[in-house]
């Protein structure tokens, strides 16, 4: 059995609970810093609370640009969040011990994903209708926000995940990840942005829900190979 | 001819743009020759060395 | 005979033969330039609505197809560097980049010049433009990842990684941007609509087309040669070469 598994490192049975692991295992790390979670959420809340200061408190204006708002400042919070992904790790070495383990290195860095979104995405999902509360958008324009942002925040943790890779540890990354990874978002918020807005005015927010769905979907399939390319790049 | 740079009352648009396409090109083939000569200049004071790690036959 | 073609995959052998192919590309493009110049400027005929601020698509268009096209081929020599592992098609890559931005940056400024006189602005969020706008951020992103990875090979995949996710994303950024601009403006005008094509008009679109071509082949194959002088610096073909004893 020992000799097995030496020729075969990438079996697929030791994909789900490497998987599992890198969620359960980044999960808890995160909790560990919870001060920085919450610094990451405070972002969010104050950033959305800007634009009214910066435009009009008028309640007509408000509503127009605040699903545009809401999802633009949601993007920033997740470039803001996105380095914590594999910089934390590859300073100390781990990531360097993950690649060389024998387990599939898309399954370690899809779970690290994962877990990503659960401590920073779906946070947002819970917040953000509440921030929205600011520009006098009602319950059900608001629910369409919570739901977009589920579908969406885990599209951006995965592109997020292949601009962090592609910058680790270089000079200025948190800036050259923006650049990187910005134009890659900009489906996301297209269709994000369109579904709140589209429940705003009374249109129904169904199309733009299929299509941000469709989104995640080849999103899955193709970032977390992107992002272990990348990472293995980044670690030759 | 002077027609011919009026365009009808356009003459500022179309040689705007012409123009400014024209020296991007411009622009990028100087770019080019600079870059190629500094590069040309590097690889000769190499050569020194290069020829004394490698000897005779690499 | 697939294996002759092969033995120009090394840096050493293609050297050469870009070095030759360079002026014939520099020539055909500029005949070709000359050509479609006098046809844009002169031949073709005043437009009905747009009186000759139009003559402005036979650098718009060409510059914009461009710039797409030189997206996928960058796209490609970045997925045969990945596949082969090869330093030779990673350095197309790497010589393509500025050139495509250049050609963006082209289509963007005289699209501009192209909307003021027409539709009376500089810039509209129309779905074209702002797909070519972020194309330029593509380019810029690429570029911008190669500076700041100090060493070749690292630069070479990274850079390939994110050429192909890219080129993946461009349609469904075009996409989304035409979707937007639809639901937005009911009967979209297109800031970059060309008049009715009249036979003379079009003709004159494709050979600027075609010099625009060989323009960036020749300037590609020059840049490569200078890409590769510079990363193969170390080698003694590199020393031998008559341009770098008398540099």
């Amino acid at each position: 059995m020992a000799a097995t598994l030496a020729i075969a490192p990438e079996r697929t049975d030791t994909a789900w609970p490497a998987l599992r692991w890198a969620v359960a295992r980044d999960v808890k790390l995160a909790l560990r810093s919870r001060a920085e979670l919450g610094v990451q959420l405070l972002f969010y809340v104050v950033v959305a609370s800007l634009f009214p200061l910066a435009t009009t408190p008028e309640r007509s204006t408000l509503t127009v640009i605040g699903p545009g708002v809401l999802w633009v400042a949601a993007l920033l919070a997740s470039l803001l969040s996105l380095p914590r992904l594999f910089a934390a790790d590859h300073a100390d070495g781990t990531l360097e011990q993950i690649a060389l383990s024998p387990y599939p290195l898309v399954a370690l860095v899809g779970g690290k994903i994962v877990a990503h979104w659960l401590t920073t995405g779906l946070p947002l999902v819970v917040i953000a209708p509440l921030v929205g509360l600011q520009y006098a958008l009602d319950e059900e324009t608001l629910s369409v926000l919570a739901v977009a942002l589920l579908i969406g925040t885990p599209i951006l943790s995965l592109l997020g995940a292949i601009g962090a890779a592609l910058t680790l540890g270089l000079r200025a990354s948190g800036s050259l990840l923006a650049l990187l990874i910005l134009p890659l978002y900009v489906p996301v918020l297209v269709f994000g942005a369109g579904a709140v807005d589209a429940a705003r005015t009374g249109l129904g927010a169904s199309a733009h829900l299929s299509l941000l769905g469709a989104g995640l979907l080849i999103a899955c399939v193709g970032a977390p190979f992107a992002a272990a390319a990348a990472v293995r790049i980044a670690l030759d | 001819m002077s027609e011919f740079f009026a365009m009808n009352g356009y003459g500022f648009y179309v040689w705007s743009a012409y123009g400014v396409a024209a020296l991007a090109l411009v622009i990028e083939v100087r770019a080019l020759r600079s870059r190629r000569r500094a590069v040309l200049e590097e690889a000769r004071l190499v050569q020194p060395e290069s020829a004394a790690l490698t000897g005779a036959g690499e | 005979m697939a294996t002759s073609w092969f033995k120009y995959s090394s840096p050493a052998s293609f050297y050469p033969l870009a070095g030759k192919m360079i002026p014939w590309f520099a020539a055909a493009a500029a005949v070709l330039a000359v050509a479609g110049l006098v046809i844009g400027l002169v031949v073709a005929p005043t437009d009905a609505t747009q009186s000759d601020a139009y003559r402005i698509i036979f650098i718009h268009v060409p510059a914009a197809w461009m710039s797409m096209f030189l997206y996928v081929v960058m796209a490609a020599w970045s997925a045969a560097a990945l596949g082969f592992n090869t330093r030779l098609s990673a350095m197309m890559a790497q010589a393509i980049a500025p050139t495509g931005a250049l050609m963006t940056f082209i289509a963007l400024w005289t699209g501009a010049f192209w909307g003021r006189p027409t539709w009376g602005t500089y810039w509209a969020w129309d779905a074209r433009m702002t797909s070519e706008l972020i194309l330029l951020f593509l380019y810029l992103g690429i570029i911008a990842l190669r500076n700041a990875i100090d060493e070749p090979r690292r630069a070479d995949k990274a850079c390939a990684v994110l050429a192909l996710t890219g080129v993946v994303n461009v349609p469904i950024i075009y996409f989304s941007v035409y979707w937007w601009n639809t639901l937005h403006q009911g009967s979209s005008v297109s800031m970059t609509r060309a008049p009715s094509m009249a036979a003379i008009m079009l003709v004159g679109m494709l050979v600027m087309a075609l010099a625009g071509w060989f323009y960036a082949i020749a300037v590609i194959l020059a840049r490569v040669r200078t890409i590769i002088v510079d990363r193969e610096r170390g080698a003694s073909w590199v020393a031998a070469l008559r341009e770098v004893r008398h540099a």
